[in-house]
């Protein structure tokens, strides 16, 4: 094999090693976030940075060929129906009403409403 | 030897996200996981077709993304509006 070679293939089992990890760790993440909206991102770290680092991996192993070309138009696809799959999801939990859990904020005091009540008088400066 | 490091990998997230599917106690948990468990297919196909040096398997894997992500729409559309098909038609025969 020669030098050039050696560092594709090398290159690409960095690539593919890397993707198997990102996807590894969306599916702890998946598994072990709290709530339902910070496991939403966990999972979105799979379907962007796994995903796009095997194939990554893949074209490379493949070379110039058409089968890079298949790779290629499968990660543009899951690039741009992953967001949205998960945008789906998210507004279709929000809207029927699965809200985020109002935590205390870091000095331990209630965070103020979203929407500012109307009838309070703005606070003086 | 890499895609199969690659392949176990991936069976682990899979096991990981079916725990989830399971233990998840809403709705859009689960909805979220076998959305996940698509992607990790379409991952899965893509691997051993290099592995097995099946070019056309990445045919397959396309397919499979393109169905998943109708697929999690159609569940998310069903629970939504409690109906996949438009429900004018319902209304219409209300009226009448």
């Amino acid at each position: 094999m020669s030098q050039l070679d050696t560092l594709l293939e090398v290159l690409s089992w960095f690539f593919i090693l890397s993707g198997a990890f990102f996807v590894v760790i969306g599916a702890v993440g998946t598994l072990r976030f709290p709530d339902f909206w910070s496991r939403l991102h966990a999972a979105s770290v799979t379907e962007s940075a796994g995903v796009l680092l095997v194939f990554a991996g893949l074209c490379i192993q493949a070379g110039f060929t058409l089968i890079t070309v298949k790779i290629i138009i499968i990660g543009i696809f899951l690039f741009i129906t992953g967001p949205t799959s998960t945008h789906a999801i998210a507004n279709a939990a929000l809207v029927t009403g699965l809200r985020p859990k109002e935590v205390k904020g870091f000095a331990g005091v209630e965070p103020e409403p979203l929407t500012k009540n109307p009838a309070d008088p703005a606070e003086p400066e | 030897m890499m895609f199969a490091v690659g392949i176990i990998a991936v069976f682990v997230a899979m096991i990981l996200v079916l725990i989830r599917l399971f233990s998840g106690p809403t709705l859009y948990d689960r909805v979220l996981a076998v959305n996940s468990f698509g992607v990790h297919t379409v991952l899965l196909i893509g691997l051993i077709g290099f592995l097995t040096d099946r070019p056309d398997f990445l045919d397959i894997a396309l397919l499979y993304a393109l169905i998943n992500f109708v697929g999690t729409i159609a569940i998310l559309k069903f629970f939504r509006y409690r109906a996949i098909g438009d429900k004018l038609h319902i209304k219409d025969e209300a009226e009448t």
